[in-house]
């Protein structure tokens, strides 16, 4: 005899499953008697579309609200999303002075006033800022609520200086994506709760371990055939799934392979989601010369072979284009260099870029420079998990990853030496573990180029 | 690791010699700095063996303990070695000028211009490598909550007069030497390995002999041969010639010349005492000479034009801790509270980036390896187009054609920085490359450094053929927003800290009751 179910089993339809969560969280949001309210979100899980509705429930309940993204870019989109759902919602873009603080798109929104001081938003439902910018703001009366966006890439001293502008709040945020990070070391305060180098969702919980905390349930990016990985792999004990099923995604080529290594590992990618372009073992300096030519003509041939993507968001297959695309590196200078590798090859419109700038973004297909490829050693930097979790979960379709072999060995080569340091909360997993269970299950999906 | 460090690392292993990484010296170095040599007892945290310390590298006042797990002994070490140090770090606290800084009126709220004092020079430590500065640290911790008779007449066990302010004074130095340039406190490994790439790893540079064989080897002698002399020849005894810099010691010696030492001293042998000086002297001069060894390279480089500048804020350091002690303040505590922590960090980031900064504006070595990065570029100016920004005042906002071999990662819009003579810097964005993207052609558009006027200033605009040299980062990076006072601590951060009044903020630890460290 099986012993019962402690709690009722989350519905089988992924959709009843994440509005579960959903009502749950709003429920808490506007009703319980605590101050905070903490969600983690799996990539792709529509944390944004969950703050869109937070937003507009709380306006709706008449607390006037203020939202605290991490940067420009956050703070424009969130302005966008408000106001392409509601766009009678008074919402207020509080900006710095700099010229060009904010997206001109917002300019031709009706409801939306854009000003660098909170006076004249004082009549604004919603107001959205940096948290760097609120951190300026003295106001007389702390607001009703706060919603804090990627709280898990705030760190804890930004919290700081903004905790005291709101009564109780809502956090938001993906705590698989990159920690923040201090470019001076801070060790002296590892251990200590309020550490200003950890996150801001770490040192909320620390002091308040009985906040009421959520997750979603469903990654609606993420194909079928990348949520088991990516949930197995940086989410282990709060596993996710696809809101879509494994024949819901489809990509497809008009022209036919060649046989090369690129069209090959494209060939793997259309089927089974993921692909490896694995180069000779070599030590390179970062901006690898062979691998950044391969990148570029994975996507020149991504491009040329006139790939169509099937989805659930539309009826008949969509073309593949270069603003589909995403190429995602570990370091700005090799995003550079793919960059100028790319223009060479007549390639435009296809977005480069580091983890950390990825990060939030979605795209249909990604071809990632592994961020271990070519390196004599481990370090933290490289193995940090985030990085690997950014750059394996920007894609709807598949991810096409090139990497120099030899990088299992490098890693056995370079266990984990950080000293462990009282108090801290060990992270699991370890980067480590993390790029040994994505290596293990891109071999399968290897091409030797 | 930079490239152009990787570089410096590959070319001197090929040359078997150190190669340099500035043409400058990017470190304050005092005219009589207080060199410190500590060694300390293995096994034992915080139990000091000995000491070399001195401003004079002829005599140095040597220190020791012959049986360091004597209390009594320790605290007359210590007693001692406050004796050395304060009268040092004192000497420079009444030589004063006075600056003129703005500070919030308490009555009005209004920002005045007040009078205060800026002691002329500050007192810098420096001690052989870094755990050198950590055991500084730990030292400051171990005696700052110390209490002296006179200080608590019921204190069990009083440390002898000057220990406690001793301990503040190391606490102080120890958390100064953490922020990005500061020079109070410094360590000759970390001196060294600024100025000079070697041809070992990083941790093997910690090794003051080894890193002074790359630099300056003895002649006719290849560097890495006399790095690994220096790291483990061992004469006939198994004793290192080149002792480790400490405090640290090695444990041969440990185990074959100071334990039977120590065996005699306990059991009242006559002399022993002598001989124990005397063993913990040999394996300390030899550091002590190489640290001012490592003094001498450092003078040799001519002072960068900014040091100076980073000097004066140790000296605003020095000056407002003789303020705290001279107004009876608390030791500092044990941990800093949320906000104090948040506050040291944000100072600490700005410290680096103006470093980072400063090295560069100094040094065109450093400046080369910026531009390598992609941080900086320099360009030969072909055209100037003058144009005006609109809006009901126009100002100038030239756009400057320049030629580079430089590929510097820029975006659309992109800030430039571009230092003008009297320490002014001028602004730019950046606009487009050259007519078919050409990377080697840069089109940017001065934004600022023109005076307020409509037409610029007579030499603020580049002419065809200046050459220049732009930066992507900010010259002098300015702080952060400020952070509430530590009463109003919000409640996401566990609520305003007990103020030291009333509450027992020294609660002793729960595991060991006597330890209130």
């Amino acid at each position: 005899m099986t012993p019962p179910p402690l709690t009722a089993p989350p519905p089988a339809d992924p959709a009843a499953a994440a509005a579960a969560a959903t009502d749950a969280i709003l429920h808490d949001t506007l009703h319980s008697t605590r101050r905070g309210v903490v969600v983690d979100s799996p990539p792709g899980a529509g944390k944004s579309t969950l703050v869109v509705r937070a937003a507009r429930e709380l306006a709706a309940a008449g607390r006037r609200l203020m939202i605290v993204a991490q940067t420009n870019a956050q703070v424009d989109d969130l302005v966008l999303r408000l106001a392409a759902k509601d766009p009678d919602l008074p919402v207020g873009r509080l900006h710095s002075s700099e010229p060009a603080a904010h997206d001109p798109a917002l300019a031709a929104l009706p409801a939306v006033r854009t000003s660098a001081r909170i006076a004249d938003l004082a009549d604004r439902d919603i107001v959205v800022s940096t948290a760097a910018k609120w951190a300026y703001t003295k106001v007389e009366e702390p607001w009703r609520h706060a919603i804090v966006d990627e709280a898990y890439q705030m760190r804890s001293d930004a919290l700081l200086g903004v905790a005291g502008l709101f009564e109780r709040a809502l956090f938001v945020g993906d705590p698989g994506q990159l920690d923040p990070f201090s470019v001076v070391g801070a060790d002296q305060w590892a251990g200590l709760s309020y550490d200003p180098s950890a996150s801001a969702v770490a040192t909320l919980l620390a002091h308040n371990p009985d906040l009421p905390q959520h997750r979603l349930p469903v990654s609606w990016r993420l194909p079928a055939s990348a949520a088991p990985l990516v949930s197995s792999a940086f989410y282990p004990y709060t596993p996710f799934r696809s809101g879509t099923g494994p024949g819901d995604r489809r990509l497809a080529f008009g022209v036919r392979g060649d046989g090369s290594p690129v069209d090959r590992v494209l060939d793997e990618a259309a089927a089974s989601g993921w692909g490896l372009l694995e180069l000779p073992a070599r030590h390179t300096p970062r901006t690898d010369p062979e691998a950044v030519g391969a990148l570029a003509r994975v996507v020149r041939r991504l491009l040329d072979r006139g790939g169509a993507a099937t989805s659930e968001q539309a009826d008949a297959p969509e073309p593949l284009t270069a603003a589909r695309i995403a190429v995602g590196t570990a370091h700005r200078d090799q995003a550079a260099a793919v960059r100028a590798a790319l223009a060479g090859l007549g390639v435009s419109g296809v977005t480069v870029d580091t983890a950390n700038r990825l990060q939030g973004r979605e795209f249909d297909v990604t071809v990632v420079l592994h961020p271990l490829s070519g390196r004599p050693d481990a370090t933290a930097f490289h193995l940090e998990t985030g990085r690997l979790c950014v750059l394996a979960s920007r894609h709807r379709h598949a991810c096409i990853v090139v990497c120099r072999a030899g990088v299992t060995d490098l890693l056995d080569e370079h266990p984990a030496t950080e000293p462990v340091q009282l108090g801290v909360t060990v992270k699991f997993p370890d980067g480590w573990e993390a790029n040994h269970s994505v290596m293990a299950h891109l071999s399968e999906h290897r091409v030797v180029g | 690791m930079p490239l152009i460090e990787t570089l410096a690392r590959m070319e001197a292993v090929a040359a078997g010699r150190a190669r340099p990484l500035t043409t400058v010296r990017h470190r304050h170095l005092a005219e009589h700095p207080l060199v410190l040599v500590p060694l300390t007892t293995s096994g034992e945290a915080g139990a000091p063996l000995g000491a070399l310390v001195g401003t004079d590298r002829e005599k140095p006042r040597l220190l020791t303990v012959p049986q360091p797990r004597d209390r009594d002994l320790r605290f007359g070490f210590l007693a001692e070695l406050a004796e050395a140090v304060l009268p040092y770090v004192d000497g420079f606290a009444d030589d004063i000028a006075y600056e003129e800084r703005k500070e919030t009126d308490p009555e009005s709220g209004k920002q005045v211009p007040v009078q205060v004092e800026l002691c002329t020079d500050a007192p810098q430590l420096i001690v052989p490598s870094a755990a050198g500065v950590a055991y500084v640290r730990l030292l400051g911790r171990s005696m700052r909550f110390r209490r002296t008779a006179e200080q608590d007449p019921e204190a069990p066990h009083p440390a002898p007069p000057h220990v406690p302010l001793l301990g503040r004074w190391f606490t102080h130095f120890g958390e100064r030497a953490r922020v990005p340039g500061a020079c109070l406190l410094l360590s000759m490994t970390g001196l060294l390995t600024r100025h000079w790439a070697t041809g070992q790893s990083a941790l093997e540079d910690q090794h003051l002999a080894a890193l002074l064989a790359w630099i300056d080897p003895p002649p006719g002698v290849p560097a890495q041969q006399a790095a690994e002399f220096a790291e483990a020849a061992r004469d006939a005894d198994g004793q290192l010639h080149c002792p480790p810099a400490g405090p640290a010691t090695d444990p041969a010696f440990d185990n074959r010349l100071l334990a039977p030492a120590m065996a005699r001293y306990d059991a009242g042998v006559p002399g022993a005492a002598q001989e124990i000086a005397a063993l913990v002297e040999s394996r300390l001069r030899p550091t002590w000479d190489a640290v001012w060894q490592g003094v001498d390279l450092l003078r040799a480089l001519p002072e960068g034009a900014r040091v100076a500048d980073r000097w004066k804020r140790d000296r605003w350091s020095y000056t407002s801790h003789r303020d705290r002690i001279r107004a009876g303040e608390p030791p500092q505590p044990r941990q800093d509270d949320a906000v104090t922590a948040a506050r040291k960090l944000a100072s600490r980031e700005t410290a680096q980036a103006l470093l980072d900064a400063q090295e560069a504006l100094d040094d065109p070595l450093v400046m080369a390896g910026r531009r390598l990065a992609g941080e900086a570029f320099r360009g030969t100016v072909t055209e100037v187009e003058m144009a005006y920004s609109k809006g009901r005042r126009p100002m100038p906002r030239p756009v400057v054609t320049l030629r580079t071999g430089d590929r510097p990662q820029l975006d659309a819009g992109g800030r430039l920085h571009r230092a003008l003579d009297g320490g002014r810097t001028q602004t730019a964005e950046f606009v487009a490359y050259g007519p078919g993207g050409d990377p080697g052609t840069l089109l940017i558009r001065l934004t600022g450094g023109m005076g307020r006027g409509r037409t610029p200033e007579p030499g603020s605009v580049p002419e065809p053929g200046d050459a220049l040299c732009w930066t992507l980062f900010e010259h002098a990076p300015r702080g952060g927003p400020a952070l509430p006072e530590p009463e109003d601590t919000p409640w996401t951060h566990g609520g305003p800290p007990p103020a030291p009044g009333d509450a027992p903020s020294a609660a002793p630890d729960p595991v060991t009751p006597e330890d209130y460290l």
